[in-house]
């Protein structure tokens, strides 16, 4: 199947279009167990990403994921901006042929990239519970469509992102709370399963 | 919430641009991507020191940018981490060719953006270090937590190699020195507010009248512990303990004191709360040799304090008393 960068370039800025709705949501999950930054660092770097795409030529999928992965990088901040412009970056380095095996395998990267850059892993309350049940599900169905790869990672994502609730959090500022980090949905974990499942509406649109 | 402030989105740059106006004989600013430097920078010769964090601590760090202090410091967003581009951009104007060292508060965001800073001007070939401060004794250090967090002890940090820097000291001293003061530095603090990040809108926990966080960091986040309000002798003991039982602190030693205020904690009080410190570090036969006492390392408008505790050596407490001169620290010259 054949996806030009502006096929990616418009799942980006759909991607761009459910962080600012989630923002407040992202706001409030984190201020329990953070300090409340996450949905505005979130909004403020894919708003970057949107103005960068909307002044830059870039015209393939590999272009298009190293422009958002630099823009995350240099205007998010925090731990989620070396995080996930990491697994954008990883992701835009194994994206050549679009089928399901490819996007399974660019989610496999991401994942690689973000765990050697956290050193964060399943159970820690982090980003990497949505992500990695996402990546063992999309491998799972790779021989299917890029929708239904897309699909399975996001649906797992998300009960990944639900695992993350009863956690104690041991890595993050929400480590610092102890104890007190259980009984709280992940904030991290939450975004990484909104940006996915935005995936899933834009190849599904496409 | 009822700030002065314009848009929450605006805050930072424009308190960089009031900064810049305040202090012209010595910091530069810039906007974008935002950095503060001193006015006479890049000094031939000397180990540039370059620091940062998220806004809302001021006057860390901007405020100790200066003669015998830091070369530059990266402002982020409020309680967000700086960004790799703006640690970058502050090497490049800072670096007199004797080499950088970065000194970096354990906040994951923290360790994530400079780690990957200092690869970039790595690859530059300037020679960079990095050095990460834990002086928070509230976080239990294992392989299984981000460890301990950055917190007031880096003032300390700051001044004692910048005047190591000021003087000449290679980077293979000042990194070691730095190390010397992560080892012998420790914190605590509590919290009787929460604070209001301009872009969150509302409180960052909340908190009862008759109620205190025990073991906040700084960047409101809650602590380890929410306890009944308590009188002052109570509350002092509560963070003076803790601090000295973890190096652990014993009859004998020289320490500096520093009794932070995290905003909202008028003089007032935090010199009363002071006073209690000294007195049972005293009854336990440790010996004040230096004080510090302000809001220096703070969370916007949270009331709350800190105390920290440097073992103090010859060495460390020359270079304490080595003059200074930056926006929020000064003696000496």
């Amino acid at each position: 199947m054949g996806c030009s960068g502006t096929d990616v370039a418009s799942a980006v800025r759909a991607m761009a279009t459910v962080v600012a709705a989630h923002r407040d949501e992202l706001v409030e999950l984190d201020r329990a167990i953070g300090d409340g930054d996450h949905g505005e660092n979130l909004k403020r770097g894919f708003e970057a990403v949107v103005s960068a795409l909307d002044s830059s030529e870039v015209d393939t999928p590999t272009a298009v994921l190293k422009l958002v992965a630099k823009t995350l990088i240099s205007k998010v901040g925090g731990a989620s901006g070396p995080l996930l412009g990491t697994a954008f970056l990883r992701a835009a380095t194994s994206l050549e042929e679009v089928d399901g095996a490819s996007v399974a395998a660019a989610l496999r990267a991401a994942l690689d990239g973000v765990v050697a850059r956290g050193k964060a892993e399943v159970g820690d309350k982090t980003m990497v519970d949505a992500l990695r049940p996402a990546v063992d599900a999309a491998e799972a169905v790779k021989d299917k469509s890029v929708a239904e790869v897309l699909a399975a990672a996001a649906t797992a994502a998300e009960a990944g992102a639900e695992s993350t609730i009863p956690l104690v959090a041991r890595k993050g500022r929400a480590s610092y709370l102890g104890e007190r980090s259980a009984g709280h949905l992940d904030p991290g974990a939450r975004s990484t399963s909104l940006l996915l499942r935005s995936l899933v509406d834009s190849a599904a649109a496409s | 919430m009822k700030k002065i402030i314009n848009d929450p989105s605006t805050v930072v740059d424009e308190a960089l641009r009031g900064m810049a106006l305040a202090h012209p004989d010595l910091l530069v600013v810039q906007p974008d991507p935002a950095v503060i430097w001193r006015a006479d920078a890049p000094v031939e010769g000397k180990v540039a020191l370059v620091s940062g964090g998220g806004s809302g601590h001021e006057p860390m760090h901007g405020g100790f940018v200066g003669t015998g202090m830091l070369d530059a410091a990266c402002p982020g967003a409020v309680f967000t981490s700086p960004t790799p581009d703006q640690v970058q951009a502050a090497v490049e104007k800072v670096n007199g060719g004797a080499g950088v060292l970065l000194i970096v508060k354990n906040y994951t965001g923290d360790v994530l953006n400079f780690e990957t800073a200092a690869e970039l001007v790595a690859m530059d070939g300037v020679d960079v270090r990095t050095v990460v401060i834990d002086d928070d004794v509230a976080v239990k250090d294992s392989l299984y937590t981000a460890g301990r967090r950055g917190v007031a002890g880096t003032l300390l940090l700051e001044k004692i190699v910048g005047a190591a820097a000021e003087r000449g000291a290679d980077l293979d001293r000042c990194e070691a020195l730095a190390r010397k003061v992560v080892a012998n530095v420790r914190s605590l603090g509590l919290a009787l507010t929460a604070c209001t990040v301009p872009h969150v809108g509302q409180p960052s926990f909340e908190l009862a009248d008759d109620e205190y966080e025990l073991g906040i960091g700084i960047h409101g986040e809650p602590g380890r512990q929410r306890l009944p309000m308590e009188p002052a002798d109570a509350l002092v003991r509560r963070l003076i303990e803790p601090v000295v039982e973890d190096l652990p602190f014993a009859e004998g030693d020289r320490v500096l004191l520093f009794t932070n205020s995290m905003g909202g904690t008028p003089l007032v009080e935090l010199y009363l709360a002071h006073g209690i410190a000294e007195k049972l570090l005293a009854e336990r036969g440790i010996v004040v040799e230096r004080r510090l006492v302000g809001p220096y390392v703070t969370s916007l408008e949270m009331q709350g304090m800190s105390v920290t505790l440097l073992k103090l050596d010859d060495e460390l407490t020359e270079l304490w008393d080595a003059p200074v001169r930056t926006a929020a620290l000064r003696w000496g010259m």
